[in-house]
């Protein structure tokens, strides 16, 4: 006897991106045998429509890859162009990037932690239902991400796809007035951040834990964001320039997305879990006891407590933009000089979701031979899978609607990225009997 | 009278660039008394953009079955619509749920119109497709009109 049940749950009217996520799980006698995910779109079409643009086209190009994330995209190409020109950006051009990319983590973590994730926890079928009964809590969120917005506005000249970010620096640096200005809704910001680390530490959570390694750019003395070295959990190590030795991408049949694992180890996750990991002895005081007093372990390995990780990182993020303007004196100059040679030059920085690395090669003029994106979604494909498969062999007793919601809920412990992924889940379970 | 024009959608992906193609060409008109602006769809950007105004206008990619790409629909929103089918999004929020969350926030403009073109592809490239091209031209021109009626004559 075979029975068959398979549903489609989306396909919203308004058009947004082509393709859709699909998850289709197979069960048999009770055994999940296949678990398939395609919610992936790999952004080759822009490593194709790179080729043969000037190397200064790059950030802005690849900022329309995501809608959430534009900064990663921006500063991880300019990382990687400024290394195939031989040019380092630092001290406060470098400092201006920081505090651009906290700009984009408050609104990208604010947007995840309320409107996203948190229904999930409070039996609510979305932000609007949520905002119902809670509306001053929505609100709180929806003011944390503005003075992320307002931080994007200032430094990238607007909030979506900012257009001050150039390579070598910016097109024109901002005055203290104008940050100055900032620091009230940051500080306000700062107590929402506090308390939201509150509110999520209250959530119930399911008893979940994983076994990824955990991949995530380190530095030496301060939390990883707009740069730093990819570190893994167990010990391995590599330079940016080696990311592609390190990290195989391989066709798996299910999926026109590729499947990436750590050459000779297997799969891994990046992003908030993996940067706690690494790196929370380096959060500021307040965050790590922020952490504390949340119950967060040294080493969170319960994929539905990223929310609370997030969170955490919302408090630092804020902190250290309120640090940077604190201490900003204006640069001589926007941008340093970054005169194009041939070569080939590589780029990580930690997007809100984990680690995205750009590679281009050069000709002599500047003109972009090749390119290569390999943003945090595509990375963390295997392990989200893997994380489904046992959470459905834990779960068999649900039915079909409950399982399709936890499993959304999994994946969107992920915070899988707006335009990198695509929109629509759609699930189908096999359910057979021999 | 705050108008605001709001083109929806990716400029990378084809015929779901209408949206900011249509901003384009408003801009290119130089239409005074209003506010052009450009959105990827995500719902707290488009609610920040409208809140405020008294008339906001916006221009979005629409799928349809059977397709009649070009053909525009305008739709406006100025009370709780019928219970609708609930997008299962591993992620994000779509146009109608920044509606109901502006609602729920006191934060919907005065009057909210929405044309919806129906597109015929929305696969990575740039550029429209003819009809959805054209389509793009007349809305310009319907909206430019439907802006200078709605904006009192100023005398130099």
């Amino acid at each position: 006897m075979t029975h068959r049940s398979d549903r489609s749950l989306s396909v919203a009217g308004l058009a947004r991106v082509e393709g859709e996520g699909a998850m289709h799980i197979r069960v048999d006698d009770g055994e999940v045998t296949d678990v398939r995910l395609e919610i992936y779109e790999p952004p080759r079409f822009f490593e194709a429509l790179l080729r043969g643009r000037g190397y200064t086209e790059a950030p802005d190009i690849t900022a329309r890859v995501c809608g959430i994330c534009p900064v990663a995209y921006q500063l991880s190409a300019c990382r990687a162009i400024e290394d195939a020109c031989g040019v380092t950006v630092d001290g406060t051009l470098a400092d201006l990037r920081r505090l651009l990319y906290c700009g984009e983590w408050i609104e990208s973590h604010a947007l995840h932690i309320y409107l996203l994730h948190a229904p999930d926890f409070l039996g609510y079928d979305g932000a609007v239902e949520l905002a119902r009964d809670h509306r001053s809590i929505v609100e709180r969120g929806l003011a944390i991400k503005k003075a992320g917005n307002e931080l994007l506005t200032v430094l990238g000249g607007r909030a979506i796809h900012p257009v001050n970010v150039r390579v070598g620096g910016f097109y024109r640096a901002p005055s203290p007035a104008e940050l100055a200005a900032l620091v009230p809704a940051l500080r306000r910001a700062l107590d929402d951040a506090l308390s939201t680390v509150e509110w999520v530490a209250r959530f119930e959570y399911p008893d979940f834990h994983h076994d990824h390694e955990l991949l995530a750019l380190v530095e030496p003395d301060r939390y990883a964001i707009e740069s730093g070295t990819p570190a893994t959990d167990r010990g391995l190590s590599f330079a940016v320039r080696d990311f592609e030795a390190h990290i195989v991408e391989e066709q798996v049949p299910h999926s026109t997305a590729l499947h990436a694992s750590l050459a000779g180890r297997g799969r891994y996750l990046t992003g908030p879990l993996a940067r706690y990991a690494l790196s929370q002895h380096l959060l500021s005081p307040l965050a790590r006891q922020a952490a504390g007093a949340a119950g967060l372990d040294v080493d969170c390995r319960n994929p539905f407590r990223s929310i609370v990780v997030r969170a955490v990182e919302l408090v630092y993020a804020v902190e250290e933009a309120l640090r940077l303007i604190d201490a900003y004196r204006p640069p001589q100059l926007a941008a340093v000089a970054v005169p194009p040679r041939a070569g080939v030059g590589y780029g990580a920085t930690e997007a809100p979701r984990g680690t995205l690395f750009h590679r281009y090669a050069l000709a002599a003029d500047g003109t972009i031979t090749s390119a290569r994106i390999v943003p945090p979604t595509a990375q963390n494909q295997a392990s989200i899978e893997h994380d489904l498969r046992a959470l459905v062999g834990q779960r068999l007793h649900l039915d079909d609607h409950r399982l399709t919601h936890e499993c959304e809920q999994a994946i969107r412990n992920y915070d899988p990225c707006i335009s990198c992924a695509t929109h629509f889940l759609t699930l189908s379970v096999e359910r057979s009997h021999r | 009278m705050r108008i605001v024009v709001i083109g929806v959608g990716n400029s990378y992906r084809t015929d779901d660039g209408v949206g900011p193609a249509v901003v384009e060409l408003l801009e290119r008109r130089n239409v005074e008394g209003v506010v052009l602006a450009r959105s990827l769809g995500e719902a707290t950007e488009l609610i920040d953009r409208w809140t405020g105004a008294d008339l906001a206008i916006l221009v979005d990619a629409v799928l349809a079955d059977p397709a009649h790409p070009g053909r525009v629909h305008r739709l406006v929103v100025h009370r709780p619509p019928a219970e609708r089918g609930r997008a299962a999004s591993s992620h994000g929020m779509d146009l109608g749920e920044a509606v109901e969350l502006a609602r729920v926030l006191d934060r919907l403009p005065g009057e909210l119109v929405l044309y919806a073109v129906e597109v015929d592809r929305v696969g990575y490239g740039e550029g429209l497709t003819p009809a959805v091209a054209q389509a793009a031209e007349r809305l310009a021109e319907n909206i430019a009109a439907e802006v200078a009626a709605r904006t009192p004559l100023t005398v130099p």
